[in-house]
């Protein structure tokens, strides 16, 4: 009954989407010449984009379904895998455009994905850039039970505990749908709170640090006051940031929490109430006791869900958890926490 | 423990605090509306000067953007870090099972009475015609 909370499916480019476009998109793509929709923060040929005996011979990272059915489904055993597709859509300009290639990228993953392996499941994507449209994204495809989740970029154009993003968590919340955060950004701001960095290796690392404030932004705005029944899931975020910002946080909160009276909780609280983590890649040395250390700080053992990440390079061969997990906590992350994270996942197999 | 005189209810007028040392220990007595509390002068945070804090209300709120203020001068934040304590149970606002300032039980004499003893006078004179302030150290 494991479950790999986050794969990779890669679009290999706009043309199949085409055929899930109305007229005008369809038709506009094509005279307008344009494809390679791939997102900034995952270059095709960037190492993290692809584990090296997982790429294609001259296609995309994870285009191919026989693939994924074989390296990432068959071979980790796995019951279901959520699909998170990271697409131009999530981050374009444009709003209407956006919307175009998101909702094609919903259809076309329900028609050639999920329709071909039943283990397959798939985060519904959405145009961020307009909250309205992201919610009627969301009311148009939460029908379809094999969408579990809707996706988010970690970084766009404000922070999400902004009220202008409410109607997106609202439509979330009624239909039982987590909101899955995904690495990944807009490129609106620069990946660091200081300017731009020169290098990928630094756009990369400090990626963790959008969701700190993502996180944060959520918890200060009230968002899980607003919306109780809400579940947010850190996708590839790296995890073991974890501790030390919610110590600080904590710390923080005490101090000056009357600027926030809604935050009646301490965020600790509500992190461990609301937020889920995916556990590729997870940042800690393959040794077990700090693993167990970093675990007690968390302070939760149904926050962690298992993940492989693919195609992403994150581990070798097929060691996709570190070693320190005991057989218990293995089974609450492969299996007990992402059901009970996912609503939909327990009622296909209940 | 032992009971001490520490001042004439009249020298502590309502919404007043007074800092005082009784058995060598730095105790704030607060008037709250007429009620008298003694809290420990020492944040159970990492010593700040509870008596120096601001008196403020509770701010409360049941949705994101709302601000309640309700009992008014009830509420001390630590000069230091900014804990909030409840000044009528020393509770703490973050963690108020775990984290408190330490009290003393207050309570209000006439002067009939205390003239009698066992009380012990800290530094004032006491006379019959007053009601007088005692607390329990
Ligand atoms: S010493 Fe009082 S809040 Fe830190």
């Amino acid at each position: 009954m494991k479950v790999d909370c986050d794969i990779h499916p890669g679009v290999p480019s706009v043309k199949v989407l085409l055929p899930y476009m109305d007229q005008y998109w369809a038709d506009a793509f094509v005279q307008r010449g344009m494809d390679g929709f791939d997102m900034a923060s995952y270059p095709p040929g960037a190492p993290i984009s692809c584990r090296p005996d997982w790429r294609l011979e001259r296609a995309k990272p994870g285009t191919s379904l026989a693939q994924v059915q074989a390296q990432a489904l068959d071979a980790f055993g796995v019951r279901f895998a959520i699909c998170n597709p990271l697409y131009g859509g999530q981050v374009a300009v444009s709003e209407t455009m956006a919307a175009a290639l998101c909702s094609a990228v919903n259809d076309w993953i329900a028609a050639e994905w999920l329709d071909a392996d039943p283990r397959l499941r798939a985060s519904i994507v959405v145009p961020v850039q307009n909250p309205q449209l992201a919610a009627e994204e969301i009311e148009r495809k939460a029908g379809d039970r094999r969408f579990v989740q809707v996706l988010l970029p970690s970084g766009a154009e404000m922070l999400y505990g902004k009220s202008y993003y409410w109607p997106i968590f609202a439509a979330a919340e009624k239909h039982g749908l987590p909101v899955g955060i995904h690495a990944g950004l807009m490129y609106r701001h620069a990946p660091t709170s200081n300017g731009w960095p020169s290098f990928f290796l630094h756009d990369y690392v400090a990626g963790s640090q959008v969701f700190e404030d993502q996180l944060l932004s959520m918890v200060s705005e009230g968002l899980f006051v607003k919306f109780p029944g809400l579940r947010i899931v850190l996708l590839e975020s790296g995890v073991t940031w974890l501790p030390g910002f919610i110590w600080r946080a904590i710390k923080t909160w005490r101090g000056v929490r009357a600027e926030v009276p809604w935050v009646k909780r301490s965020p600790a609280a509500y992190i461990r109430e609301h937020v889920r983590l995916t556990m590729q890649p997870f940042d800690a040395p393959a040794d077990a006791g700090i693993v167990s250390q970093i675990l007690e700080e968390i302070g939760s053992d149904e926050m962690l869900l298992f993940a492989t990440d693919f195609p992403h390079w994150q581990f070798e061969g097929d060691q996709a958890v570190p070693p320190g997990f005991s057989p218990s906590l293995l089974r609450k992350i492969m299996v007990d926490n992402p059901l009970a994270t996912y609503p939909r996942l327990q009622e296909s197999i209940a | 423990m032992s009971k001490h005189i520490v001042a004439a209810v009249t020298d502590l007028p309502p919404g007043s605090r007074k800092l005082m040392t009784i058995k060598g220990r730095p105790i704030a007595v607060f008037n709250l509306g007429g009620a008298f509390f003694g809290l420990l002068n020492r944040c159970p945070h990492q010593g700040g000067d509870l008596c120096a804090g601001l008196v403020t209300a509770a701010v409360t709120a049941d949705r994101p953007g709302e601000y309640r203020m309700t009992r008014q001068g009830e509420i001390i934040r630590c000069p230091w870090h900014g804990w909030e304590f409840d000044i009528r149970t020393g509770q703490s606002w973050c963690e108020p099972d775990r984290i408190q300032a330490k009290q003393y039980p207050i309570e209000i004499a006439a002067g009939t009475d205390l003239v009698k003893g066992p009380y012990i006078a800290e530094t004032i004179p006491v006379s019959v015609e007053h009601n007088y302030i005692v607390i329990e150290v």
